[in-house]
């Protein structure tokens, strides 16, 4: 088990964020995290990657406790991040941006050896010929690849991406995807929020559903979506939501 | 990396480097005086650069670490009798220790919070000094000229304190160099973008700030003493300036913050400018008010600097103007 | 036992202030501004008042009248040529702009007035309390204080044009989408900021001698205030005012008075430093 989140709880003052959240992400699986909005999956996502601490739980990575840690020491322990809301280095060029994550990742490489690790995850990425240019210049989309490289130089054990697909076009996102399932295919462990329902389903190994805060499934995609809590969740009583499919 | 493509560093290194030899030879003492001036500004501004053009920190209160270090140089010069280079080290090291004292309060600030709290601790270390008696009072210290025997008399000890600046001031730039070129440097450019991504990449940035807060503060500590001895005393209205913080400011705006040529660009022009106002009848008493216009039509519209416009206007010399 | 009116002075003083910070408090709030001219627009309405009177023989009190008028103008410039450009540009550059223009005024003004004290030589008589003197200018003054912060409450309150400032300083975008000329409304917000600023040195020219450069010493003390009363909270700023007005008729008693500026710094980075928001909260 490469992640795991035991009982993790998180309160913001009167809103109780997260409540008694666990699960476990096996080496080399895709596991789908979704929800409705406002159910916790981006508060998840920072109490794992050390943004804050959870007010209760702990968070286990590759056998270490890493709960409460700064982001900077959970960074460096093997977890890279692609973030929902891009957020460039606008001053550094493409490259420079993608070496950041090389230089300060796991494996904290120098300069020298960062910048072709930097062009390997370009290249990933779809990214090369915009190297040379000041990331402040790119598009929507290309900014999310951009987020995507960072994440990879770092050469994580696990990477977190936090809607890789949102603001995109079809067609766009049929091209994340497809880099997604490269990515997949050389071994990355990743944990994924998504809302874009067929591409999470499609590529996930297993999901898990937030409401509210809470862990109310967990399973193989089409245990997920057969599930009626899940149903319920996002589209309201079920019953009445199959009356309606049916008309 | 081959060191001799870095023409950016060699550009402004080889800038210093010349001017000083220049006056070296001459030996004129009115230009070897100017040059003094120059080179102190241009060493106080590219050590600014560090935390505010390339970390992103806009120190309001530089000139601390100018008048502190300098005034404990001094008093270890004036008063204990060590040699100038030493007691400008102690100056240096000092200045370290406060920025360490200071970065551990404010550096967790963040934008305007940090740059208010910069100004308030100038503030506060300039009442400081004038009370506290061993810096004596609001009188300050004078120095005892036999210190200037060791070195051959005060005539000499002026050309020798001329020739510690200039390696001074060289070693400022390259220090500012070797930052901005190394992944050290590249940490700070993330802090300066985005403080909270570049945590979540890796950058341990309470760390690098305060080690980029030290470094700017160093020098200043090594040239206050510097100062300080050429001129005889040191008092806290005049290690205070607090003025002066605001000069250096302007001049790395001015030239360009974040440039290595920045701020010797700006520190070179601000220091003419003033220079020429002050001694003009007509605009004597209008130098502020003149380097608060120059400030504001920076800010408006050249906000990369001289050197930051030239930069983009004229791609091909990129690399020169580094 | 020195402490009672030496508290109650400070308390009086600490009303003007409060008018201040509340200047320098309502522009961080409607645009997140710092407005480091702020001292040297106290300075400025130091000198118009004082002018008004010494030239024109014109009332302190009632010389604010024009101080207002003519303040609120100016801020309107300085909006205009300074700030416009640059407010969306982040807070460097409205920081370095504001510090720009202080720079210009306070270099126009040395050159104009030069550094020599002025004074106004206005006595409004005293009113005696048992052991205590209240002088006649510190209760004009704080009156004066308390009748302004009274009017702009109103005018935030009850006004349309008030509406819109509370409006814009909540989330411009939204304001912008319901149609409120937003920048016309920053214009005014800067201009009643500096408004305050010149009306708080104005009724301060009547407690102490002053000079061009006496703006940064109440500047420093604003930004205290509203670091104390948290950054944005008008409530903040006049309870901050009072407070720090108090505290300065405690200090003296216990120490040399030139450190106090070294104790209102302290105050000022601690609490910086320990509760960013202030002891009331920001916005």
């Amino acid at each position: 088990m490469i992640l795991q989140v035991q009982e993790v709880s998180k309160r913001f003052g009167g809103l109780q964020a997260l409540q008694d959240v666990s699960f476990e992400i096996a080496e080399g699986e895709i596991l789908g995290l979704i929800g409705p909005n406002g159910s916790g999956k981006t508060t998840l996502f920072n109490v794992i990657n050390g943004v804050y601490p959870p007010t209760q739980g702990q968070v286990v990575f590759r056998g270490e406790k890493i709960t409460g840690l700064p982001s900077y020491e959970v960074a460096r322990r093997g977890l890279a991040r692609a973030h929902q809301v891009v957020r460039p280095l606008n001053d550094l060029t493409v490259r420079e941006n993608v070496m950041v994550g090389a230089c300060f990742g796991r494996e904290r490489h120098s300069l020298g050896r960062a910048a072709p690790i930097a062009d390997q995850a370009l290249a990933q990425v779809g990214l090369t010929d915009r190297a040379d240019q000041l990331a402040v210049t790119l598009n929507v989309a290309q900014k999310k690849r951009l987020e995507m490289a960072r994440a990879l130089a770092a050469q994580p054990y696990l990477l977190l991406l936090d809607e890789v697909l949102a603001g995109l076009n079809p067609l766009e996102i049929a091209g994340m995807m497809e880099t997604v399932r490269q990515i997949r295919d050389q071994g990355y462990t990743i944990l994924m929020i998504e809302h874009v329902m067929q591409a999470i389903m499609s590529i996930s190994d297993r999901l898990i559903v937030l409401d509210y805060g809470q862990l109310i499934a967990s399973g193989t995609p089409a245990e997920v979506a057969a599930n009626p809590q899940v149903i319920e969740a996002y589209l309201g009583a079920p019953e009445m939501t199959a009356r309606l499919l049916a008309d | 990396m081959n060191p001799w493509k870095h023409y950016g560093f060699w550009l402004s290194f080889l800038l210093i480097f010349l001017s000083g030899l220049v006056v070296l030879v001459l030996r004129q003492d009115t230009l070897r005086e100017t040059a003094f001036t120059v080179l102190m500004f241009i060493g106080l501004a590219s050590s600014l650069n560090i935390i505010m053009g390339y970390t992103g920190y806009v120190n309001f209160g530089h000139i601390i670490f100018f008048g502190l270090g300098g005034y404990f140089g001094f008093y270890l010069l004036s008063e204990l009798g060590w040699p100038v280079y030493l007691a400008a080290l102690g100056g240096g090291l000092l200045s370290a220790v406060i920025a360490y004292i200071i970065g551990a309060a404010v550096l967790r600030l963040r934008g305007a919070y940090f740059a208010l709290a910069t100004i308030g601790v100038n503030e506060a270390a300039r009442s400081f000094v004038s009370n506290f008696e061993p810096f004596g009072g609001s009188t300050g210290l004078y120095v005892n000229f036999s210190a200037y025997d060791r070195y051959g008399g005060a005539a000499q000890a002026l050309w020798f304190t001329f020739i510690l600046l200039w390696l001074v001031v060289l070693a400022v730039i390259v220090a500012s160099y070797l930052v901005k070129s190394s992944r050290f440097g590249l940490g700070l450019t993330a802090i300066r973008e985005d403080e909270d991504t570049a945590m979540v990449m890796g950058v341990k940035a309470p760390q690098d700030k305060t080690k980029a807060f030290l470094i700017s503060a160093f020098f200043p500590g090594l040239i206050g003493t510097l100062y300080f001895f050429k001129n005889g005393n040191v008092e806290p209205e005049d290690a205070f300036r607090f003025q002066m913080s605001l000069e250096i400011l302007v001049m790395v705006m001015l030239g360009g913050k974040g440039l290595l040529l920045g701020p010797i660009v700006g520190a070179f022009a601000y220091e003419r400018l003033r220079g020429y106002l002050i001694t003009s009848p007509v605009f004597k008493d209008l130098h502020l008010a003149l380097s608060g216009l120059i400030l504001l039509l920076i800010v408006l519209f050249v906000p990369g600097g001289v050197a930051g416009w030239f930069r983009e206007r004229f791609p091909q010399f990129r690399r020169w103007l580094e | 036992m020195q402490v009672v009116p030496s508290i109650i002075d400070g308390l009086l003083i600490g009303f003007v202030y409060g008018v201040a910070a509340l200047g320098l408090t309502l522009i961080w709030g409607v645009m997140r501004v710092i407005n480091l001219g702020h001292g040297a627009t106290m300075a400025l309405g130091m000198f118009c008042t004082y002018f008004l009177f010494s030239d024109l023989a014109v009332n302190p009190y009632l010389g604010l009248v024009a101080v207002i008028v003519l303040a609120l103008l100016f801020g309107f410039l300085i909006y205009g040529v300074a700030l416009q450009r640059v407010v969306q540009a982040g807070y460097l550059s409205t920081l370095l702009a504001t510090f720009a223009v202080n720079m210009i005024i306070i270099g126009l003004g040395t050159a104009a007035f030069t550094t020599s004290p002025r004074n106004i030589d206005f006595s409004a008589g005293s009113i005696t309390f048992g052991p205590v003197i209240l002088q006649g200018t510190r209760l004009l003054a704080a009156l004066a204080a308390v009748g302004i912060t009274g009017v702009l409450y109103l005018f935030l309150y009850f006004t349309r044009p008030g509406k819109a400032i509370r409006a814009v300083s909540d989330n411009r975008a939204a304001a912008e989408l319901m149609g409120i000329p937003s920048n016309q409304v920053l214009a005014l917000s800067f201009g009643l900021g500096t408004m305050l600023a010149a009306v708080a040195g104005g009724l301060a020219s009547t407690f102490f001698p002053f000079t061009i450069l006496s703006g940064a010493t109440y500047q420093l003390k604003s930004f205290v205030i509203c670091v104390l009363g948290g950054l944005g909270n008008p409530l903040g700023a006049l309870l901050g005012g009072l407070f720090l007005g108090a505290l300065e008729g405690l200090i003296p008693i216990f120490m040399p008075v030139s450190w106090v500026p070294v104790v209102e710094f302290g105050l000022f980075v601690l609490v910086l430093v320990v509760k960013p928001t202030g002891l009331l909260g920001a916005k």
